[in-house]
């Protein structure tokens, strides 16, 4: 080990592209570094529950052997990637051999995968220790993280109140900085809405940017992975990592990554046309919230963006044909847990002990109410005669809305509203209330349905409650490349105004925690 | 198990007119399977031609099979179809233990290959037009095992095993449309159809087509409707009928079977049949109706399947020449009767002669070996003639031998004998077992001395004018030389000896 001469608060703290940075110059090791996040995790995840599984002796022995490569010198330690030794967080969702994956239900507790997600291998290639798995809402079904099997996790930035889901797991955990880095998945918002009520950055790229392969399927035509992280550059840098084609996943585009990095790094929206979407903030938006949405227009138009409405008309019929299109994929993907091959398996009390019976039994007991009422839905929205009517009408909606951001995107490079309506809202306040909790994600699921990439980035605190506010950049699909060029940019632009980071802000669970052991 | 009542076939003719329509599953023999990398192979071990796809694990997407791909187009081309420019793979959505996924990836209103037809000639020549209505691509499903029941089927059962090895094997399931105007011949249609399908795919190599093994696995439905109305009876569609035989007469019975409910005045069920062999009758299945809901919608995993034009006419380019058309040409240029032609097809030999006809053997010579020598031996053995071990080479070489007098016909088949004893080629057995004809006039001409002076009288006769008497000697002089004398050389050299030009 290096003489540390960095604290390991400072560590913690780090952006990942500064620790890999600091890595690389030897100034710290990458066992250093995951030890650094492994302790914060045993100090505050007890608080925030953000992990349902640690991973403590593989990470340390990745980040082992990433620190004898770098101490070898040569061409092993020239072509170690530049985030390798950089710990990440992967959300339950996300299969991985050596960790048990549960998807947040009781029906995969206990289940470990025999392969590795497409993305997980590619976090091996590049030698990134992997911390541990998140939480959240039960087969990423929420936008609250409440509806995990597993409890709910908690907002770093107070308790008392909900982390956004579905990944709520991972950017709580990005954001108590028990990781620099997390992976997410997308599809209806689950990175960007908590990313926005964290005061993390949360992408979703484009659909077939990053290989699905691997991630237990909600909805397949709208399902993304995609980086969850402290910093726009970082999600650049993590999403270069996962992303590019996977030939084991149909869907997954064919063309290479545009060079995402160096668009995080181009510093400019000069002549950028950036559209404000009508049906995308005011009415229904927290005043806090559009407070700081208004102030992010202003930092652009400052920096030389130009700044157009647009209008998407058919964006109001998307959360109606998302609640359709989602079921309906959902139950089927959700079909095969049954208990007859793996997991959780239930035998009926009494009766006749038939196939039929056991998989009923298995799937009463190891699926949630939320989960069961999306497989209700869906099942209902599928069945014979009633197809047409909700199925094939979402898909038509899917269409318009498709045509409305090919206009809008006609008149702008790229898109801006408020990622979420409002901020955290307290723990248990919309559970009972679907409809009202589905409304969270009316300013994300449209990119979902067109496939676009999205951007959540923090705009700051919200007036009347102090708490974190996203702002959302949407672009063309393919043209993830231009949410980093404009999220950097407005990024550095925040931090200049709020003198450091947003995150720098929130409340220090570690001194709280040691003060409430005192207190005891 | 309950016995239906049924008429007699002639008595069901004489009142109903039966429609058929028929669903033909053939397995395609791709290295790996449909949606995945696991290897398509019969017969292993339960359970170990599986991956973490075929298993229906969390988180795996399916992948499209581009050779499966290939093999359907070129199916959907022999069968005369049109082939989608672009279509979509659906879900049918059930719950059944032997689909991991609970759901079959399968195609639903996009089939890869439409509107064919397929012309089926029943054995006295006639000519019927089967219309095709699509042939389109699913995956299989695993197999059950039953245990503990006396039947074997589910019911009754105390336990299933389930073997996913065949889980995600790629089909192709061939749809007819509603086929009329059969009348008597139907069970005959029904057998000479799946004949011909099992025919073609064999032919263009994209199905092993054994159908004992399930390569081709036949779904018969059946209805009747009284002579002279339009509008079709209820069906019943017997399930897996899985020999050509079986085909028969499961359509047989059934055409007697729902003879005898209609005329009982009672309504046919619409439901499916299981198919004993051993009673050659048809139980009740499950009752089906066109309202089961399998909840279809388009796969989101998959892609559409994009087959462009010239793909298509690329594999247009390499298909086989038609089985049908090659009989006829075959038979033309062999000159055989319908009589030979057909005994050759049904023996099976038709690729053998050709084989042999092209390794240097005459039409006539080859028939003669393939059926008169071998086709009894492969029968005798139990084995396909092909399989016998006897190659077109062999043939060849054994008949050039005859022709040149080195052996008679006689020797020919001893040779046979000893090459199938795998005792080495033609020539090596006839020289270990000493079989060439003797050709040395020398001892020849001795024999012919003894025979004639043992039966002057006839010698005599020869000298006479009647030639036809030379048959004692010639045989006495077989005799001598144990059959092994060239018998035409024989006889001219006892004409040369006694003076007599013919």
């Amino acid at each position: 080990m290096t003489e540390q001469n960095i604290s390991a608060d400072t560590l913690i703290r780090l952006s990942a592209a500064q620790l890999a940075e600091k890595l690389r110059a030897g100034e710290v090791t990458a066992v250093e570094a995951t030890q650094a996040y492994l302790d914060r995790i045993a100090a505050v995840d007890g608080k925030v529950n953000a992990f349902l599984h640690i991973n403590a002796e593989e990470a340390l022995a990745v980040a082992a052997e990433v620190d004898a490569i770098r101490a070898a010198g040569g061409a092993e330690a020239e072509a170690l990637h530049f985030l390798a030794g950089v710990p990440i967080a992967v959300k339950d969702l996300i299969v991985t051999i050596g960790q048990p994956t549960t998807a947040g239900s009781k029906i995969l507790e206990g289940w470990h995968s025999p392969y590795d997600a497409t993305v997980v291998e590619r976090l091996r290639a590049a030698k990134m220790p992997i911390l541990g798995k998140t939480n959240l809402d039960e087969f990423a079904m929420g936008s609250s993280t409440e509806h995990s099997a597993y409890g709910p996790t908690r907002n770093p930035w107070d308790l008392d109140r909900i982390p956004g889901g579905s990944g709520g797991g991972s950017a709580a955990a990005v954001a108590a900085f028990e990781a620099p880095l997390a992976l997410g998945t997308d599809t209806g918002g689950s990175i960007r809405q908590p990313g926005a009520v964290t005061g993390t950055v949360g992408v979703k790229p484009t659909y077939g940017s990053v290989s699905r392969y691997g991630a237990i399927a909600m909805a397949s035509s709208l399902d993304q992975i995609g980086p969850v992280t402290r910093t726009v550059l970082d999600s650049a840098l993590l999403h270069q990592v996962i992303g590019g084609h996977d030939p084991r996943d149909s869907t997954s585009l064919p063309d290479p990554l545009a060079d995402l990095v160096a668009a995080a790094k181009t510093g400019s929206v000069e002549g950028l046309r950036i559209g404000i979407i009508k049906e995308l903030h005011g009415e229904g938006y927290q005043a806090g919230v559009e407070n700081r949405f208004n102030d992010a227009l202003a930092l652009l138009k400052d920096a030389g963006a130009e700044i157009v409405e647009v209008s998407c008309p058919n964006f109001q019929y998307a959360l109606g044909a998302y609640y359709l299109i989602m079921p309906s994929e959902a139950s089927s993907n959700l079909a095969k847990f049954d208990g007859v091959r793996y997991g959780l398996r239930v035998l009926p009390e009494e009766g006749p002990m038939t196939i039929e019976r056991v998989m009923g039994a298995t799937r009463a007991a190891g699926f949630g109410d939320e989960v069961k009422r999306r497989i209700i839905l869906g099942t209902y929205a599928l069945s014979a005669g009633y197809y047409d009517a909700y199925y094939g009408s979402a898909q038509k909606v899917r269409t318009l809305v498709q045509r409305d951001f090919e206009a809008a995107f006609a008149q702008a490079d790229v898109l801006i509203s408020p990622t979420a309506p409002t901020t955290a809202f307290p723990l248990g306040e919309k559970l009972d209330d679907p409809l009202a909790m589905y409304l969270n994600d009316v300013a994300t699921i449209p990119a979902n349905l067109a496939g676009v990439p999205g951007l959540s980035l923090p705009g700051g605190l919200a007036d009347e409650d102090g708490l974190p506010v996203g702002i959302q950049l949407l672009a063309p699909a393919r043209e993830d490349a231009r949410l980093y060029r404009v999220g950097a940019v407005l990024e550095s632009l925040l931090e200049a105004k709020w003198g450091g980071p947003l995150l720098a802000q929130a409340p220090d669970l570690a001194a709280e925690s040691l003060e409430t052991q005192e207190a005891k | 198990m309950s016995t239906d009542e049924i008429l007699s076939f002639d008595e069901a003719m004489e009142k109903y007119d039966p429609v058929l329509g028929f669903e033909v599953h053939v397995e395609l023999n791709t290295k790996t399977k449909m949606f995945s990398s696991a290897p398509n192979v019969f017969g292993d071990e339960p359970n170990t031609n599986v991956n973490e796809v075929d298993l229906g694990m969390p988180g795996v997407l399916p992948v499209v099979n581009k050779t499966a791909v290939e093999s359907s187009i070129k199916i959907g081309l022999a069968l005369n179809c049109k082939i989608a420019e672009s279509c979509r793979f659906a879900r049918k959505n059930y719950f059944y233990p032997d689909t991991p996924k609970n759901f079959q990836t399968s195609q639903y209103d996009e089939p890869i290959a439409y509107d064919g037809y397929l012309d089926i000639e029943l054995e006295d020549g006639t000519v019927f037009r089967v219309e095709i209505e699509r042939a389109h691509m699913e995956e299989d499903a695993g197999k059950l095992t039953h245990m503990g029941g006396a039947t074997g089927r589910i019911h009754g059962a105390d336990f299933s095993l389930v073997d996913y090895n065949r889980a995600g094997v790629p089909l192709v399931e061939i749809v007819t449309k509603p086929i009329e105007g059969a009348g008597s011949r139907a069970p005959e249609l029904a057998k000479a159809y799946v004949a011909a399908i099992r025919e073609i795919v064999k032919n263009l190599g994209v199905s092993d087509a054994r159908m004992e093994r399930g390569n081709v696995r036949c779904d018969a439905n059946v209805s009747l409707r009284p002579h002279g109305r339009e509008r079709f009876g209820i069906r019943s569609e017997t399930k897996n009928v899985n020999s050509l035989r079986a085909v028969e007469h499961a359509v047989r019975y059934e055409i007697q079977r729902h003879a005898a409910v209609l005329d009982s005045g009672n309504p046919v069920v619409q439901e499916t049949r299981h198919w004993h062999e051993d009673t050659r009758t048809t139980t009740s299945g499950r009752p089906k109706s066109d309202a089961d809901d399998y909840r279809y919608f388009p796969e989101p995993d998959l892609v559409p399947v994009v087959a462009s034009r010239e793909w298509v006419e690329e594999l247009r380019a390499t298909l086989p020449e038609p089985p049908a058309e090659r009989r006829k040409r075959l038979k033309a240029d062999w000159g055989y009767s319908d009589l030979e032609f057909r005994d050759v097809v049904n023996a099976g030999v038709l690729d053998e002669i050709e084989e042999t006809i092209a390794a240097g053997a005459s039409a006539s010579v080859a028939r003669k070996w393939w059926m008169g020598e071998i086709v009894g031996r492969a029968k005798a053995a139990d084995v396909d003639p092909g399989q016998l071990g006897v190659s077109p080479a062999t043939v060849v070489e054994l008949s050039r031998m005859v022709e040149a007098g080195k052996i008679n016909n006689k020797m020919a088949s001893q040779v046979l004998d000893g090459v199938l004893a795998g005792e080495g080629t033609p020539e090596e057995i006839v020289e270990k077992r000493g079989l060439a004809v003797v050709s040395d006039d020398g001892p020849l001409l001795e024999a012919i001395d003894a025979a004639l002076a043992a039966q002057p009288d006839v010698a005599d006769r020869i000298r006479g004018g009647k030639v036809q008497a030379i048959g004692a000697i010639v045989g006495a002089v077989m005799k001598a030389t144990r059959g092994q004398a060239d018998a035409v050389r024989v006889r001219e050299l006892i004409l040369e000896k006694l003076g007599v030009t013919v």
